[in-house]
C-alpha cells in the first residue's frame, strides 16, 4: 500500500535545509500522518499501537527500577522491598513494571489472536507475522528472566525449571544448563547475567518492532473484509487523525484497566510465595508459572510417558524430553502458520467453519492455562493431554483440511463495496 | 573428454589473487572464533565456583530413619540414614518394575543395574544413601518421607521416589543422582 510518492511539504526554511540532509521529519510524516488505513479498521486493530506504548512504559518504568535494585542474592530480595518502602514512588514505579508486563501479554494475546481470525498472516505478510512471533519469543524471554529478578521463591524455582529444559536435551543437555546458569545451580551468576539482559532484550524488542512496523507499512494494514485497498482516495482515511484518535481512545479505555490492577489488584496477577525469598533447598508445593505462560505449562506436563519404538523397550524419547519438544514446538508452530493455513480467503467472516474452529481454538488455549495452573494430578494430566493434542491438531490438520472442503461466502469485491453494503442495510 | 577437462581446468585456474581472497578469509574467520570464545566461555561456571567442588560433612548425629540436607554445588544433597525395614523394602523391588533400571550412580559404571546395594553405600554401610535432591524431571527438591513408596515425592509434577531413591511414577526419566562421595571415617564423608 506504500503510495510511492511522499506528500511532505517542509514548512519553513530549516525544516526544507533538514529535509535535504536528514529527511526523518519526512520519514515520519509519511509513516504516521499520511499513511494511508483501511477505512474499515474496528476496535481490535488498535492493540499494535497499545503494544508499542506498553513497551516504551515498561522501557520507562525499568530503567527507573534498575537505579535501585541490587542484582546479588543476599540483596535482590531486600533491594526490591527497599523499592517497594523506601524509594520514593518505589511502590508506584514496580507495581507499573510488574501489572504492566502482564497487560503487555493481555494485548498480545489479543493481538495475536486477531491476526488468527482475519488472516493477517496470509500472502503478502507473512514476513510480516515471522517478525510478530520473534517479538512474542523475545517478549517471553524477557519477561522470564524479569521474573527472576525479585529472587522470591517463584523467581528461583520457576528459573530452576525452566533452565531444566535444557538439560532435557540428549547428551550436552546438562553442559548447556550449566553454560546458561554459570553454575551447577541456579545462583549468583545466573541472577546477574538474567539482569543483564533482562535490560537488553526489550531494546531488541524495539528493533524487531521497527521492522514489524516497516513490513507493515510495506504491504499496508489487512481489514475485517481481507479484500485489499484497490482505491487508496474511497477506501483509505490518512493515519493522523483517524487511526491515531482511534488508538488513543482504545488506549486510554486500556489504560484505565491497567490502573485498575495497578491500584486494587496489584497482586492479584502474581504469586504469594514470591514474597518468600528464595531458598535452593526447598522447593514450594506448587511451582506455577506467571499466567502468561499457563498454556504452555499445561502442554510441558501433558507429556508423561515414554515413546518407544513400537512393540520394543527402547526409548526414543523420555517423557521429560518429550514434554519439552512439544512445549517448544506449540510456540515454533505459529512461524509455519502462513503455509499451514491453505484457504486463499483471508478473513473468518467469510469462513464459517473456520470461524467455528477459530473459537474452539480460543478456548482450548483458555482450557490450557486453566490446566497449567491446576496440580499434575489425578484427571488434569489426562485432560491436558487432550487439549494438547487438539492444539497441534488445529495447526496440522484442521487448517489444511479447511482450505480445501470449506465453501467460502462471496467476497464484497471491494472494501467500498462492504462498507456501503452495511450503511444501506443497517438492520443486518 | 580428457581434453574438456583439461581445458576447462585452464580456465578454473587459481589466481595469487583468488589464494589472497581465501587465505585473507580463513584467517578472518580464525581470528572472529578465537576472539568470540571468550565472550562465550565467561558463561561457564567460574573458578570459585567450581572450586566448591567437594565438601566434608559429619555423619555421626543421623540416627536411623533421619536424614539431613545439605548444600553442595548450589544443590541440595540428602543423606539418609536407612532402617532395616527400608532397606528390606528396596531390596525386594525386582528390576523389571524399575522406570530407570540403571544405578546412576556415580562411584560405579554408568550401566550398573539400580539393585538396592549398587544405590545405597558400600558392604557394612548399607543404611546410608547419598543422593543429589534435585529431581531428575526439572530439578524441584523431592520431600523426604513421603510418596507412594515411602521414599521421596517431587511435588511440582508428582514424581515418587522408592526408599533407595528409583523413580517409580510420574515424569521424572532417571533415578535421583547419587554423587561421587567417600567415607574418611565412620562418621565423616566427603562428597565430590
Amino acid at each position: 500500500m506504500s503510495q510511492g510518492h511522499s506528500t511532505y511539504q517542509p514548512t519553513n526554511g530549516f525544516m526544507k535545509w533538514l529535509d535535504q540532509r536528514l529527511p526523518l521529519p519526512r520519514l515520519m510524516y509519511d509513516s504516521f500522518v499520511a499513511y494511508p488505513v483501511p477505512r474499515n479498521l474496528n476496535g481490535w486493530y488498535t492493540f499494535g499501537g497499545i503494544l508499542s506504548i506498553m513497551l516504551v512504559a515498561q522501557i520507562l518504568t525499568g530503567v527507573v527500577l534498575a537505579m535501585h535494585y541490587v542484582s546479588n542474592t543476599a540483596m535482590a530480595f531486600d533491594s526490591v522491598e527497599h523499592i517497594m518502602r523506601d524509594v520514593n514512588y518505589g511502590w508506584l514505579m514496580r507495581r507499573l513494571h510488574a501489572s504492566g508486563a502482564s497487560m503487555f501479554f493481555v494485548a498480545v494475546y489479543i493481538h495475536i489472536f486477531r491476526g488468527m481470525y482475519y488472516g493477517s498472516y496470509k500472502d503478502p505478510r507473512e514476513v510480516l507475522w515471522i517478525l510478530g512471533v520473534l517479538i512474542y519469543l523475545l517478549m517471553m524471554a524477557t519477561a522470564f528472566m524479569g521474573y527472576v529478578l525479585p529472587w522470591g521463591q517463584m523467581s528461583f524455582w520457576g528459573a530452576t525449571v525452566i533452565t531444566g529444559f535444557f538439560s532435557a536435551i540428549p547428551w550436552i543437555g546438562t553442559s548447556i544448563q550449566e553454560f546458561l546458569l554459570g553454575g551447577f545451580a541456579v545462583d549468583n551468576a545466573t541472577l546477574n547475567r538474567f539482569y543483564s539482559l533482562h535490560y537488553l532484550l526489550p531494546f531488541i524488542i524495539a528493533g524487531v518492532v521497527i521492522l514489524h512496523v516497516w513490513a507493515l507499512h510495506v504491504t499496508g494494514q489487512t481489514n475485517p473484509t481481507g479484500v485489499e485497498v484497490k482505491n487508496f482516495r474511497k477506501e483509505t482515511v490518512p493515519f493522523t487523525p483517524y487511526a491515531t484518535i482511534k488508538d488513543a481512545f482504545a488506549l486510554v479505555i486500556f489504560f484505565i484497566v491497567f490502573a485498575w490492577f495497578v491500584f486494587y489488584l496489584p497482586d492479584y496477577l502474581g504469586h504469594p510465595d514470591n514474597y518468600v525469598e528464595a531458598n535452593p533447598l526447598k522447593t514450594p508445593t506448587h511451582i506455577v508459572p506467571e499466567w502468561y505462560f499457563l498454556p504452555f505449562y499445561a502442554i510441558l506436563r501433558a507429556i508423561t510417558f515414554n515413546i518407544s519404538i513400537p512393540f520394543t523397550d527402547v526409548v526414543l524419547i523420555n517423557s521429560k524430553l518429550g514434554g519439552v519438544i512439544a512445549m517448544f514446538a506449540s510456540i515454533l508452530v505459529l512461524f509455519f502458520l502462513p503455509w499451514l493455513d491453505t484457504s486463499k480467503v483471508k478473513s473468518a467472516n467469510y469462513r464459517p467453519l473456520y470461524r467455528q474452529f477459530f473459537w474452539i481454538f480460543v478456548l482450548v488455549c483458555i482450557g490450557l492455562g486453566w490446566l497449567g495452573a491446576k496440580p499434575a494430578e489425578g484427571i488434569y494430566p489426562t485432560i491436558s493431554l487432550v487439549l494438547t493434542i487438539y492444539y497441534f491438531a488445529h495447526f496440522f490438520i484442521i487448517l489444511p483440511w479447511l482450505g480445501w472442503v470449506e465453501k467460502t461466502k462471496p467476497m464484497p469485491p471491494s472494501i467500498a463495496d462492504a462498507v456501503l453494503a452495511k450503511q444501506t442495510q443497517p438492520a443486518e | 573428454m580428457a581434453k574438456k577437462a583439461a581445458a576447462l581446468a585452464v580456465e578454473a585456474e587459481p589466481t595469487r589473487r583468488d589464494f589472497l581472497y581465501v587465505a585473507t578469509a580463513t584467517l578472518g574467520a580464525v581470528g572472529a572464533v578465537a576472539t568470540a570464545w571468550p565472550f562465550i566461555d565467561q558463561m561457564n561456571p567460574d573458578a570459585s565456583t567450581r572450586a566448591l567442588a567437594s565438601i566434608e560433612v559429619d555423619i555421626s548425629a543421623i540416627e536411623p530413619g533421619q536424614a539431613i540436607t545439605l548444600k553442595w554445588r548450589g544443590k541440595p544433597v540428602f543423606i539418609r540414614n536407612r532402617t532395616e525395614k527400608e532397606i528390606e523394602e528396596a531390596k525386594a523391588v525386582e528390576l523389571s518394575q524399575l522406570k530407570d533400571p540403571v544405578a546412576r550412580n556415580d562411584n560405579l559404571a554408568v550401566d550398573a543395574p539400580a539393585t538396592d546395594a549398587n544405590r545405597g553405600a558400600a558392604e557394612g554401610k548399607e543404611n546410608w544413601i547419598v543422593m543429589v535432591g534435585s529431581c531428575t524431571h526439572l530439578g524441584c527438591v523431592p520431600v523426604g518421607l513421603a510418596g507412594d513408596f515411602g521414599g521421596w515425592f517431587c511435588p511440582c509434577h508428582g514424581s515418587h521416589y522408592d526408599t533407595a531413591g528409583r523413580i517409580r511414577k510420574g515424569p521424572a526419566p532417571e533415578n535421583l543422582l547419587v554423587p561421587v562421595y567417600s567415607f574418611l571415617s565412620d562418621t565423616t564423608l566427603r562428597i565430590g
